[in-house]
């Protein structure tokens, strides 16, 4: 019956994987726009010292006599003092001469009107920041070109840096985390009315084919729409094939019925032994078939109810007792006593309708092969699990063939003398099988069969 | 007995009633829920029975009618419907037993009687001849002061001779009305029952009288 659903995909895993992949992204590009900004301004706070620097010893630069002369001022570097002992260089040059300072750091080309020009450049084995500036210097007769670097180690910035870039990683972590819980739980919220409506069709019992009535998110609503009215078509075709079998049934059952009265009474009149011959193969034909199509629809009916147990608590006792209160006039036909041994109530939790179906198929087989003012015991017991023994007087079970006798449609060779299609034990066995039991075939050393149904 | 047949079927109420009718019984027939609320408003029955699917509703609405009308005249449904889908409500509906089309006559009796016992001291349709009376409903037999209950065979045996004392039926026919169909029976077993009534009836004034080559006859001394 259930046939397994062709997945793809998960909507919780897709919904959770865009949230979480999302969070990761923005964390990884949130790490990154903050690090780089933070770099771009401890780098500015570096020129912008690197600047002052340069601008405090152009100022002091002068020109003396047609040379130029600089007189350091102290807070030219002093202002380039860092906590990690940064160290510092310079150079000074008049137009294409080394003044002072270091000959090999790199000067940048600056234009004469005192603009500052920013490098990064590698210097003495470390990454330096450089800051140059020019200006013409005019004397009486000459013009004079100084040129003045600083250059500055980036131990304390890459420090900064460092530190900067662990708190924005340990934000963009926590960020992340956060949005883990969050798109777990808005992942849930989302699929719940789904889990929900999923809960409330799966509770339901086989015939319940009302619409939902739950109330649904708008999005689930045609889904939901779609379902009710699928279901009211499946509720109406049921209920028409039920239908349908009850008058077809209604319509065979019925006219088989006169015929056979009629038979009956007929019966009564005729005298000719070869008619009477004739009118009892006719009820017994009829017999046959009524009994086979009623058996075949029964099994039809408990196949699919296996399928779908309608379980309730009951007192086994009280089952067995009104079944046999119902087959007694029967059993009184052939002077057969039908008796009942127990101890108290044994409640099993079973499909009653199928219980009785099962019982009474098995009884019912015991009344055919029972001989005449014999006994057939039913015997309920509670432990070590609920069963019923069904014994009787007649010929047992041909032991070759007990295997096989619960197969459908298969019937003991001694049972040749009487109408049954067969059907019985299998739909005993099948009912017995639903509820997690067994059907046990045995002969009894005192002659006559017993049938076990084990719930 | 009186039974009320509510059947819409012609032909099977027709069958029926003659099968019925065969065994001394009155049949009153109607063919609709109406026609059956007609009946029991105008006459006493000892036993009803009813058909499910009528023209005029379902007999199940009759069923519930005549129960709530304190009614206690017995029901047994004729249905003939399936067994699995509909035998839980038709008892909870207050019939007293059912049976499903096609029916066996001699079962059909035997659940009449089953069911008028279980609603002891309505029936009393006591046949009494000769000294002797018999309530079939009870199967006891009473000569006298003495009484004793017979078997079901016995008490089918008794019921059928004495209905019509001093007719002949042939073995065949006896065991026609005593064996079920399906049953290969020896015409000798009819031998046994009768010989058991004979010594059940040695008191009275009836005799079973062997008529070779015919059959019995049950006589009046």
């Amino acid at each position: 019956m259930s046939d397994a659903v062709n997945v793809s995909g998960s909507l919780r895993a897709r919904l959770s994987l865009t949230l979480i992949g999302s969070a990761a992204a923005i964390a990884v590009l949130l790490f990154f726009v903050v690090r780089t900004y933070a770099a771009q301004i401890a780098q500015s706070g570096q020129d912008n010292i690197l600047e002052a620097s340069v601008t405090s010893i152009l100022d002091a630069a002068t020109l003396r006599d047609g040379d130029v002369a600089v007189d350091f001022p102290y807070v030219a570097f002093s202002m380039l003092n860092t906590e990690a002992d940064d160290r510092v260089f310079y150079a000074i040059w008049q137009d294409e001469t080394l003044l002072s300072g270091y000959e090999l750091l790199p000067v940048a080309d600056a234009p004469g009107g005192g603009d500052i020009v920013h490098v990064s450049a590698q210097f003495d084995g470390a990454p330096v920041r450089i800051a140059t500036a020019a200006r013409i210097l005019v004397g009486a007769n000459a013009r004079n070109r100084v040129t003045v670097s600083v250059a500055q180690t980036q131990d304390a910035l890459a420090g900064t840096l460092n530190k900067i870039s662990r708190n924005v990683g340990l934000i963009g972590a926590g960020f992340f985390a956060l949005s883990v819980l969050v798109a777990s739980w808005a992942t849930n919220t989302a699929i719940r009315p789904l889990e929900r409506l999923t809960h409330s069709i799966t509770r339901r019992g086989p015939k319940d084919l009302s619409p939902v009535a739950r109330p649904v998110p708008s999005e689930m609503a045609p889904l939901v729409t779609s379902l009710n009215s699928f279901m009211a078509r499946l509720d109406t075709s049921l209920k028409q094939s039920e239908d349908f079998i009850a008058e077809a049934a209604h319509r065979v059952r019925t006219p088989l019925a006169t015929v056979r009265s009629h038979a009956e009474a007929t019966l009564q009149r005729v005298e000719r032994e070869d008619n009477r011959q004739a009118l009892r193969s006719m009820v017994r034909a009829i017999d046959e078939s009524s009994r086979a199509a009623g058996q075949l629809l029964d099994h039809a009916m408990i196949t699919f109810r296996a399928d779908h147990l309608e379980t309730e608590p009951l007192d086994l006792v009280d089952l067995v007792e009104d079944l046999v209160t119902r087959l007694t006039p029967v059993a009184e036909m052939k002077d057969i006593a039908l008796t009942v041994i127990s101890s108290g109530k044994v409640s099993v939790e079973a499909d009653s309708i199928l219980l009785q179906n099962a019982l009474s198929n098995l009884v019912e087989n015991a009344l055919k092969y029972a001989p005449e003012e014999s006994e057939i015991t039913l015997e309920v017991f509670d432990v070590p699990r609920p069963r019923v023994e069904v014994r009787d007087e007649g010929p047992g079970f041909p032991p070759d063939q007990m295997h096989e006798l619960a197969a459908r449609f298969s019937r003991g060779e001694n049972a040749k003398d009487t109408i049954g299609s067969g059907l019985g034990l299998t739909i005993a066995q099948d009912v017995a099988t639903a509820h997690g039991g067994e059907l046990t075939l045995t002969n009894l050393s005192e002659g006559g069969a017993c049938v076990t149904f084990l719930l | 007995m009186k039974f009320l047949l509510v059947e819409d079927n012609i032909e099977l109420a027709n069958a029926v009633s003659a099968r019925l009718q065969l065994d001394g019984h009155v049949i009153d027939h109607a063919d609709k829920i109406e026609d059956a609320m007609a009946f029991m408003q105008t006459g006493e029955y000892d036993l009803i029975l009813l058909d499910i699917m009528l023209p005029d509703g379902d007999g199940r609405t009759f069923l519930k009618h005549h129960r709530s009308g304190k009614n206690d005249t017995p029901v047994i449904v004729l249905t003939a419907r399936s067994q699995v889908s509909d035998r839980i409500s038709l008892l909870d509906l207050g019939a007293d037993d059912y049976m499903t089309k096609p029916f066996d006559h001699e079962e059909l009796q035997a659940r009449c009687r089953a069911v008028l016992r279980r609603n002891a001291g309505h029936a009393q349709s006591i046949t009494e001849l000769g000294g002797v009376s018999l309530d079939p409903v009870a199967g006891r037999l009473s000569i006298g002061a003495r009484a004793v209950t017979l078997r079901n065979r016995e008490l089918r045996l008794l019921e059928l001779l004495i209905n019509a004392p001093g007719q002949i039926f042939s073995k065949a026919k006896l065991a026609d009305r005593l064996f079920s169909y399906d049953e290969d029976v020896s015409e000798n077993a009819i031998e046994v029952y009768i010989g058991r009534l004979r010594k059940h009836l040695e008191p009275s004034e009836l005799r079973i009288t062997t008529l070779r080559g015919l059959g019995y006859r049950l006589d009046h001394e």
